[in-house]
């Protein structure tokens, strides 16, 4: 099979924005009677793109890197933004990944949305939405990344916040929107940064990414405001991540983002929106490294959310709560891994020169994850949605039993779990390990990372297992009749248009890890990093045995769980009453909610910011409006006086006038 | 003695000070629109005592022109003039100046 041409590649993030202009320009005004159409179109183009994608993956797998010639786009002055796309093995897997996962969310959503009235903008926005990743992916620049990225963001907000009669749902989705907002100020300075503070005309003064590679050593002997100019850029551009990447201290928005319909949740928290973050940080890795401050910022912010999110799932009550704070944590994992390796390989004991294709190859333990866990999110994602089609809720409290009565929803979401949870030989476990791994290495204080992430294990295992004891085992504790949109009540097993997708899903949570088994998957993204990974058959003993204890470690969290929950001893209940005040404090989300609306967003913003800016307002921008009017009204009471409306007197003026002018100009003009 | 161009500029000065003093003092708004009248034909014989001298020994005839146009303009103005003045006299029972001063800032 050839190389794939330009045109193709193109068109792997324009097939599903043309679906999107399709959508909202054709079928919405003039066959709205048809609403389904939407549904094949977007599903068509995305199917268009997957195909693109693989191919574009096979070329890179054959060619390496393809590298094409991007296009003027604006010229401002003497400045150039071109317009291109950029085909490296990172961006081929997250094409693939992206594409994929919008699939089988958009076929699963036919029988999810069947008979939702806003059916065609439901699947307008999703084209956007996979169409927006999709560039923000491909983007050669980071002015392009920056648009798709903001793009991106616009479509979360429209998608969370679809059901915009729910308070609730158009609260989460303006809390989406602002505080990734204020992540990607972060990402706006560093492009400036990097634009203002390098001088026009030198290697270093581009926004083009494969440039950049070249120019980091360059930017990082630089120095602005008193640190290097590499560690102030990556730090910017890492704020963007954890805005859109939902780490600690801007995580408050995904949660609440569950407000969405459910497979909008799944691609969320699967391959779009969060998992953007996370590439950011990956594409911009050999930047990264050049900064041990940003490595280090990446790999602690990163340990920290993982618990810090992981904690708050293990009280959480709503199915899908536990599932966001789950992928919070995954998150923060993807950003340790990261992080953790960047200071390995580059400022360990070991360490080596910081070279492009290493920090590529190194880049890959977070996208490993990355991969695996989209794949595993977007499945659990799709069962708790499904649970919800039969239920009506998604409060675990009001579910149980439901094994007897959806089997294969229970089937795929244990695949799901025990994926998520760690366990040996499903795909989650190779690349959560890796991480872990690395994570290891770390010597000295940066060691409780380690720390961190081993506990992380354990309390991820738990509360993804608590899921599927609360949810799927014991006795059905709901109402007598469910009530839901679709009108027919009792409990019952998905329609297949779901259940597909679902399958599909759920081998590749079993079987995606292993393409890394022989570091195939880290070697694909570059020079291989030195210690290299595990082989399927001396695995368990290999780095002292870790595997083998983080497994023990996630078998211990399931049987806590087990115990818990199915045997009931002791039973959660007993739990929250022996530690109230742990319990209170993990429920009520260590109160970041609370302080950001109540202290925030009250005291600092609107009693202070809002009220200087209203005092400024009404006193000075009014006062002026104010006082220009009046002075008008008060001279022109003087000057009226002249104004005697007798035209012979104005006539008498003019004559006088002329007079004094030609005698003016008689004496003294020659 | 010969008349000359002063003598004939010297008639228009006089007549346009008796029309402007005119324009400027009278009451009556008839009156005033006769003086300006005045004016107008105090401009018209300047007008073509400058054409008949100003180049000695050719027959130029630009003066001459502007001032029937003046003359035209003149015959449309009084008309206007007087139009107007019926409107006001119509609505106001005068046609004193001083007591038309609707437009009083």
């Amino acid at each position: 099979m050839s190389d794939i041409p330009e045109a193709a590649v193109w068109l792997i993030f324009l097939l599903p924005l043309f679906s999107f202009v399709i959508i909202s320009f054709i079928i919405r005004p003039f066959f709205n009677d048809r609403p389904r159409l939407a549904g094949y179109v977007t599903i068509a183009s995305i199917a268009v793109s997957f195909v693109f994608a693989l191919w574009a993956l096979n070329s890179v797998r054959v060619q390496g890197e393809l590298v094409f010639d991007p296009v003027e786009w604006v010229v401002i002055g003497n400045h150039t933004i071109k317009l291109g796309v950029m085909l490296d093995p990172l961006t081929a897997v997250m094409v693939v990944v992206v594409t994929l996962c919008s699939l089988m969310v958009q076929i699963y959503s036919q029988g999810y949305m069947h008979g939702d009235s806003g059916y065609c903008r439901y699947y307008a926005f999703m084209s956007l939405f996979t169409g927006s990743m999709l560039g923000l992916v491909l983007a050669d620049n980071l002015i392009q990344l920056f648009v798709f990225w903001e793009l991106v963001g616009l479509c979360s907000y429209l998608l969370i916040g679809f059901w915009f009669h729910k308070p609730s749902a158009a609260a989460a989705a303006k809390k989406a929107f602002i505080v990734t907002r204020i992540g990607d100020l972060g990402l706006l300075a560093a492009i400036l940064v990097l634009f203002f503070r390098t001088e026009p005309g030198t290697a270093a003064h581009t926004l083009n990414i494969s440039a950049l590679y070249e120019a980091a050593p360059e930017l990082a002997a630089m120095t602005s405001l008193g640190v290097s100019l590499m560690t102030l850029v990556a730090i910017g551009i890492f704020a963007g991540a954890v805005g859109k990447s939902a780490q600690f201290p801007l995580h408050v928005w995904l949660p609440d983002a569950m407000e969405g319909p459910t497979p909008v949740s799944a691609l969320i928290h699967s391959s779009t929106m969060v998992t953007a973050g996370v590439f950011l940080v990956a594409r911009c890795f050999p930047m990264f490294a050049h900064s041990e401050v940003a490595l280090t910022t990446v790999g602690a912010i990163g340990a920290f959310t993982a618990i810090f999110a992981a904690s708050m799932a293990l009280v959480a009550n709503d199915i899908k709560r536990v599932l966001a704070y789950c992928t919070v944590s995954q998150l923060g994992y993807m950003m340790l891994g990261l992080g953790a390796i960047g200071l390995v390989e580059f400022y360990g004991d070991h360490s080596e020169p910081v070279g492009i294709e290493l920090a590529k190859g190194a880049a890959a333990i977070g996208i490993f994850h990355l991969f695996n866990h989209a794949f595993c999110k977007a499945l659990l994602f799709l069962a708790s949605g499904s649970v919800n089609h039969a239920t009506g809720t998604f409060d675990m409290r009001e579910m149980g039993g439901l094994r007897k009565h959806m089997p294969w929803t229970y089937l795929v979401y244990l695949i799901g779990t025990i994926s998520m949870a760690g366990i040996w030989p499903l795909a989650c476990f190779w690349s959560k390990d890796e991480i872990v791994a690395e994570a290891m290495e770390l010597g000295g204080p940066r060691y409780i990372l380690f720390i961190l992430a081993m506990i992380t294990v354990f309390m991820t295992a738990f509360y993804m297992f608590r899921t599927v004891f609360m949810t799927f085992h014991g006795e059905y504790r709901g109402g007598t009749a469910s009530v839901h949109g679709h009108g027919h009540g009792g409990l019952h097993e998905s329609p297949a248009v779901m259940l597909v997708p679902m399958f599909v899903l759920a081998a590749l949570a079993i079987g995606s890890g292993w393409i890394n088994v022989n570091g195939w998957f880290s070697s694909f993204f570059g020079e291989h990093v030195s210690h290299s990974w595990t082989h399927a058959f001396t695995l368990f003993t290999s780095h002292h045995g870790l595997p083998l204890i983080s497994l023990i470690v996630a078998l211990g969290g399931v049987a806590f769980a087990y115990m818990m929950y199915i045997r009931r001893q002791p039973s959660g209940e007993e739990v929250g009453r022996l530690l109230p005040t742990p319990y209170k404090v993990l429920s009520r989300k260590y109160w970041m909610d609370e302080l950001y609306e109540r202290v925030f967003v009250v005291r600092v913003l609107v009693d202070g910011v809002f009220w200087v800016l209203q005092w400024v307002d009404s006193n000075i921008v009014d006062g002026l409006v104010n006082g220009i009017a009046e002075g008008t009204i008060g001279s022109a009471g003087v000057i009226r006086q002249a104004q005697t409306g007798r035209l012979q007197a104005y006539g008498l003026v003019m004559f006088v006038g002329i007079l004094v002018i030609a005698a003016f100009t008689y004496l003294f003009v020659k | 003695m010969s008349i000359g161009l002063e003598h004939y500029l010297v008639l228009s000065a006089i007549l346009f000070c008796i029309g402007m003093y005119g324009a400027l003092v009278k009451r009556n708004a008839v009156v005033i629109l006769m003086c300006i009248e005045i004016m107008l034909n105090a401009a018209n014989i300047a007008l073509v005592a400058f054409s008949r001298f100003l180049v000695p020994g050719t027959v130029v005839l630009e003066g001459q022109v502007f001032a029937i146009f003046v003359i035209v303009v003149a015959a449309a103005e009084a008309a206007v003039g007087l139009a107007i003045i019926m409107a006001v006299y119509r609505t106001r029972k005068t046609v004193d100046a001083s007591e038309i001063d609707l437009m009083k800032g």
